[in-house]
């Protein structure tokens, strides 16, 4: 397990370093954006006086490097601050909106990432034939439909035709699980159908790649059904690719998802970070944008770290 | 005769008729004006108040990033929030003066003095009790030079104010017969002592009481125990969520997780009247959408060629196409019948590609294409009503471009920026601050640049104006200077247009701001 340790500070000390660059790229391109906070809270109905006295209330008189390292030595002290706009503190906020994020994505991995593993092992046992056909033709009809096009469709199904489910997905402190299921219902569903067809098409491809072998025509000589061979013998041989495309959308589930937030209403973090962004309240934007950095890394991280684990040649390299 | 005249009634209870427009009616039908008020006093009563529920609204216009201090409220989810727990000095209902925290208002002979009396025995959420302390304090903070409020333009004509007892005295630089109708604007919610320690407290004197507020998605309500006015705040608990989607929004109010919502896209308004258990609401407020040039720009320096694009915008087929009906023509001033003392003999101008055709010709333009900035947020519509424009613009010969422009920053970097950009105004509760607000030479928003010295004399004349008439003819004159020489382009005046499920009583159109402009939640109740 040596090299795989080794690798993992490396990745991890990579990934500080990256972070780092990420929250000066934040910065610069928030910065870039025309217009200032007080302009932004105040739109339509900024007067001068008013402008300027919301700017010295903000600190936004300051050089821009100073705001940046005051802001870098508070964080790194655990500080994220206060919104600018409405002085709301920003670790609290975030955490609940955090767990929002994490409990939609966590509900359409559970469904999707079994169900396209499923789908790409029966897909590939039945290479061209109906089975196979079916699964792709449905799966690439879902990701082929914009996720707002999705949303409007199940909540027309599934809230008037059909009306078992509620179209307003919010979900706040004191509901209970099933409460909170029951809320996210419909946006599981419409993420289940976006992410389904790339983690089920790179399933299929991996196991079929995998079939091509001579050990595999061995295995099958020595009599076992088809669909032993694939889970035995083709399938641990074909993890990598798989991991690699389900950590992906692993992190699409977590950082990429506003467009079914905002459709829904759901109080999550990609909502809050647009509005933030759309005020160019820097503090607020800085953090959401890290967390999402981090995310990104640290399951990149985890997917080279299984890759590795997953093949004895880069396990034990010469 | 009868149903019809029942029918009516209904209407006026609804809101959809005036009381005036109903008594000319009835007049027509050859009834008696003592069987027609008996009808109307029975349409009324047949609406008993309901207690108890939860009453929940979805509206649209919330953010994250908003705040519960009423002078940075722009946007209605705020709007709505702040007019549930707050309270101001007076209310504007139908260019009427209702007396809220004010129990009497009265001026001197030239209304550069106005006295407020304050109602005794008012309790905050908090059991402190509103005083006329409270009241001037809260001024001073929307008013005072270090202001970040989005009312400080609205009073800063009030030079002096005293608190003595239970009443506030306010001195002005000039009269202005209008000064009580500037209470009722959205920001000067009357906070404890002004809300100087804490303006995002969210304490005020209001119907319902603050339980929990996530900003941009949902505020929860429980009824003031100690509300003054035992007439409303009918629900137990109110809700306002917060709902961008209009898809999601309108679906809600189908399925009847919200009982309340704003902004029902005018496409599909027909479309949700064909549904059993909604209704929809709709008032002919005051909000217009525009298209500004401004005067100090070239070309549109030159009042020819400002005439000529006037004349060339067709204004049926905006309301038609843009607001799918629900709403009325403009007549490029910012007026309309919404306002007390609008002069309704101003003839239409119409769409007349002949008469744009020869202004166009005689400003002398040289044929270079003429920009028109817009984006999509500039109001509901507008890159679709802009694109309107340019057409039959062209049809008249005159070279209308349109440059779209991102909605991010439009507001600080287009419009009052830009010589010519599409634009909307929410309306103002009188002519005097409609006019005060954005086309007075001084004013911080003159968005089109307009500098007219007989007009700002005209405008500060009619302030001080306490004969009607006299006020009236001014208002006019006023109106036809703006509309044959200012920069403003005004295609459309739009209704608001709402809806509610039906077991929502207790709806009052008030043109004046959206959902009964921010009294829906403490004037209506759930009947079951």
């Amino acid at each position: 397990m040596r090299p795989v340790l080794k690798l993992v500070v490396q990745r991890i000390a990579l990934g500080l370093v990256l972070l780092l660059a990420v929250s000066v790229v934040i910065f610069l391109g928030t910065e870039a954006l025309p217009g200032d906070t007080a302009q932004a809270i105040l739109g339509q109905s900024a007067t001068p006086v008013s402008l300027a006295n919301l700017r010295e209330r903000l600190g936004l008189n300051e050089p821009a490097w100073y705001r940046y390292s005051t802001w870098l030595w508070a964080a790194l002290h655990g500080d994220l601050g206060v919104a600018l706009t409405n002085g709301v503190d920003i670790a609290t906020a975030i955490g609940q909106r955090l767990g929002n994020t994490l409990f939609l994505a966590t509900s359409a991995a559970v469904i999707a990432v079994p169900l396209a593993i499923i789908l790409g092992l029966v897909a590939a046992r039945y290479n061209g034939r109906w089975p196979d056909k079916l699964i792709s033709g449905i799966t690439l009809t879902t990701i082929s439909l914009p996720e707002f096009v999705a949303a409007y469709f199940v909540i027309y199904l599934l809230t008037q035709l059909i009306p078992i489910f509620q179209p307003v997905a919010m979900v706040f402190p004191g509901m209970g699980f099933w409460e909170r299921l029951h809320a996210v219902a419909l946006p599981v569903i419409v993420l289940v159908m976006v992410v389904l067809a790339h983690m089920m098409r790179m399933t299929r491809a991996a196991i079929l790649n995998v079939m091509q072998s001579a050990y595999i025509e061995t295995a099958e000589l020595k009599g076992l059904t088809p669909m032993q061979v694939i889970w035995r013998h083709a399938f641990p041989n074909a993890v990598a690719p798989i991991v690699a495309v389900v950590i992906l959308n692993l992190a699409y589930l977590v950082v990429g998802v506003v467009v079914v937030e905002v459709v829904f209403g759901y109080n999550a973090l990609g909502q809050y970070l647009v509005d933030h962004v759309a005020k160019r309240d820097l503090p607020v934007v800085q953090a959401v944008g890290l967390i999402f950095a981090a995310v990104y890394i640290g399951l990149n991280i985890l997917a080279d770290v299984i890759s590795i684990v997953s093949n004895p040649r880069l396990r034990h390299p010469k | 005769m009868a149903d019809q005249l029942k029918k009516m009634a209904g209407m006026v209870a609804k809101g959809a008729l005036t009381r005036r427009e109903f008594n000319a009616r009835a007049s027509a039908l050859g009834v008696s004006a003592a069987l027609a008020s008996s009808v109307l006093a029975s349409a009324a009563r047949a609406d008993e108040p309901v207690k108890g529920g939860t009453l929940i609204a979805g509206i649209q216009g919330g953010e994250s990033t908003n705040s519960l201090d009423p002078a940075l409220a722009a946007s209605d989810v705020p709007f709505m929030i702040n007019s549930t727990w707050g309270e101001m000095l007076v209310d504007v209902d139908h260019g009427a003066l209702q007396l809220r925290l004010a129990e009497e208002v009265s001026s001197n002979a030239d209304a550069s003095e106005w006295k407020f009396k304050i109602r005794s025995g008012v309790e905050y959420h908090d059991g402190r009790t509103v005083t006329a302390e409270d009241v001037v304090a809260t001024l001073m903070r929307h008013t005072g030079d270090d202001a970040q409020s989005g009312a400080q333009g609205i009073v800063k004509g009030i030079s002096a104010m005293k608190a003595e007892g239970d009443m506030v005295t306010l001195t002005l630089e000039s009269g202005n017969a209008d000064l009580p109708f500037l209470m009722a604007d959205y920001h000067l919610v009357i906070q404890p002592g002004g809300g100087m320690d804490n303006p995002a407290a969210g304490i005020g004197a209001g119907a319902y009481k603050i339980v929990a507020n996530e900003p941009g998605v949902r505020t929860t309500f429980e009824r003031h125990a100690n509300y003054w006015d035992s007439a409303t705040a009918h629900a137990d608990m109110v809700e306002i969520l917060t709902i961008n989607d209009n898809t999601a929004r309108t679906a809600a109010l189908q399925s009847g997780q919200i009982h309340l919502m704003n902004r029902v896209d005018p496409k599909i308004a027909d479309l949700l009247k064909g549904v059993g258990s909604v209704t929809i609401e709709r008032a002919a407020g005051p909000g217009h959408y525009v298209f500004i040039m401004r005067r100090d720009a070239a070309p549109f320096d030159n009042n020819d060629l400002r005439m000529a694009l006037k004349m060339s915008i067709n204004r049926q087929e905006m309301v038609d196409k843009i607001l799918g009906g629900m709403g009325s023509r403009g007549n490029d001033f910012p007026i309309n019948a919404a306002y007390p003392m609008f002069d309704a003999t101003i003839p239409q101008r119409e769409y007349d590609a002949g008469a744009a055709a020869d202004f166009y010709k005689k400003s002398g333009h040289d044929g270079s294409p003429i920009i028109l900035q817009v984006a999509p947020g500039a109001f509901p519509g507008a890159v679709d009503a802009a694109n309107l424009f340019a057409a039959s613009a062209q049809a008249a010969g005159i070279p209308l471009e349109l440059k779209l422009e991102p909605d991010d920053g439009y507001w600080s970097n287009v419009w009052n920026v830009a010589p010519f950009c599409a634009s909307y105004w929410g309306g103002r509760p009188v002519q005097d601050q409609m006019y005060s607000t954005a086309y007075l030479s001084s004013a911080d928003w003159n968005d089109t640049a307009f500098k007219d010295p007989h007009f700002d004399e005209v405008l500060v004349k009619a302030r001080g104006e306490l004969d009607p008439a006299k006020r009236t003819a001014m208002y006019s004159e006023l109106a036809n200077i703006l509309r044959d020489t200012g920069g403003l382009i005004c295609p459309m005046f739009n209704d608001w247009v709402e809806a509610r499920t039906n077991n929502v009583g207790g709806w009052i159109a008030n043109p004046a701001g959206t959902l009964m402009d921010g009294k829906a939640m403490r004037a209506c109740w759930l009947t079951a």
